[in-house]
């Protein structure tokens, strides 16, 4: 049993933000895989659920006429990995979001759930902000589309007001054609671990592959909430493929990260590890894109 | 009573969930602050589907629904509603026999105190039923989401391993 003082069940969109305007001290569940163990752990004392889990209508994943693509914010993990929209034009977030705990928790954690979360570590937004993806959100007022970047505002708080509910991802055309991306996740243990860092970074090549016509690179860990290094981007964006710039783009990174000390480790293993996994990532990134590993 | 309607009783909300448990159509009115753990054992008295964390880490409750995974402590009973619910009792012959896989954990030891083991063996079903043919490593990365505190995690696989490679080459 969970300590719920009421638990109230959404039958459409509509109806989830009436509920929530109705319970004003009510929180959203959608898998629960992140506010069930905090009402277990007893952080989170007999809440309000209003559960948006039933809403079939915010999962799956597709193409909108312009190219976007659109992920409905209760997509689970496993099924945003086994999608082959994500495969074909993400491929990177789906194997980002494999590395999420293990097998059942990939069946009941949703991406929606994992960007409203807000936290750090979650392994779907370095990978969402180095792709620029916006946050579709419903709410009383209507439908409002927010960059991710501006989505997370502080540690474990993103700017959901009240009444609204995430009901998707997008990730404009421009933001995917062409480009190719890895994702590192560093932690303790293959699975069922928190990353200690996560590194994202995606390219686009020249024609001839020999330029770095785009470069994005985002952090989870490395600050408060995930986070872009515009330094290092501009280090590496124009120049050639090669050793030197991975070596400068690897060193930037040190400009525009802000990570702390905690139990799982050090800033200083921190700041050391990311200039290692932007290398790392960047190298596999540019592999993937077709270009020579040099 | 509408289906979504819940009950309010006092201090307590009820709702009724009716779904399909190991291939009988059952309904029963859950406590909407149930667990998917509470309605099997409590209700239906399945209690292969074990208490170990209930938080989601160690998979003693993992069940099947829908034909996927879910660790049923993080799962709440009335979200089950309209599903179809595989448990490890599941698998039993008409006359009680065991499944192959559950035989194979025998034959290979691969069962010490039992605690993780209907977990460990839904999670196999899914693999085995896949009908595809996984690598030991693959194989490590989807039993991932148990943790077994007795036998070392190698007898295991060699179960699923084996039953596996038996099924594909029966076909």
């Amino acid at each position: 049993m969970y300590d719920l003082k009421a638990l109230y069940e959404a039958e459409s969109v509509s109806h989830a933000i009436r509920l929530l305007e109705e319970h004003p001290d009510a929180k959203v569940i959608a898998g629960g895989s992140d506010i069930l163990i905090k009402i277990r752990e007893g952080k989170l004392k007999e809440p309000e659920l209003v559960s948006i889990y039933g809403l079939d209508e915010l999962r799956g994943v597709m193409l909108e006429e312009d190219g976007t693509l659109r992920i409905g914010s209760l997509t689970s993990f496993s099924h945003v990995t086994k999608n082959p929209l994500i495969q074909r034009h993400m491929h990177v977030l789906g194997e980002a979001v494999d590395k999420v705990g293990g097998p059942q928790i990939r069946n009941i954690g949703t991406i929606g759930g994992n960007t409203c979360n807000g936290v750090t570590s979650a392994d779907s937004a370095s990978t969402l902000f180095a792709y620029d993806a916006l946050v579709e959100l419903a709410g009383p007022d209507g439908v409002r589309v927010v960059p991710i970047q501006d989505f997370y505002l502080k540690a474990g708080c993103v700017d959901l007001r009240h009444g609204e509910i995430e009901t998707a991802v997008l990730i404009p055309k421009a933001s995917y054609e062409g480009y190719a991306g890895h994702y590192i996740k560093y932690a303790m243990r293959n699975a069922m671990d928190i990353a200690t860092l996560g590194c994202s970074v995606n390219v686009k090549l020249s024609e001839d592959k020999e330029c770095l016509e785009d470069v994005r690179i985002a952090f989870g860990v490395a600050g408060p909430v995930p986070l872009r290094c515009p330094a290092a981007e501009r280090a590496a964006k124009g120049k050639k493929a090669e050793d030197e710039t991975y070596r400068q783009f690897a060193a930037e990174v040190l400009k525009d990260i802000r990570p702390r000390e905690s139990w799982r480790a050090s800033k200083a293993f921190r700041e050391h590890i990311s200039q290692v996994l932007a290398r790392r990532a960047m190298e596999e990134a540019v592999n993937r894109a077709g270009g020579e590993k040099r | 009573m509408n289906r979504s309607e819940s009950r309010s009783v006092p201090g307590k909300q009820y709702r009724l969930v009716t779904c399909t448990i190991n291939g009988k159509a059952v309904e029963t009115m859950v406590d909407v602050r149930a667990s998917l753990t509470d309605m099997l054992r409590n209700d239906y008295r399945l209690t292969s589907v074990k208490k170990g964390c209930e938080v989601g880490e160690c998979g003693a409750c993992n069940v099947m629904i829908d034909g996927e995974c879910y660790n049923s402590c993080i799962y709440l009973a009335v979200w089950a509603d309209g599903r179809d619910i595989r448990t490890l009792e599941g698998l039993m012959g008409p006359d009680g026999e065991l499944s192959d896989i559950q035989q194979a954990f025998i034959d290979e030891a691969a069962v010490q105190c039992g605690f993780c083991t209907p977990g460990f063996i839904m999670s196999a079903v899914e693999i085995l039923e896949s009908g595809r043919e996984y690598t030991r490593e693959e194989l490590k990365k989807q039993l991932s989401g148990h943790l077994c505190r007795c036998t070392g995690y190698e007898n295991i696989l060699n179960a699923v391993e084996k039953t596996m490679k038996k099924r594909l080459s029966s076909t």
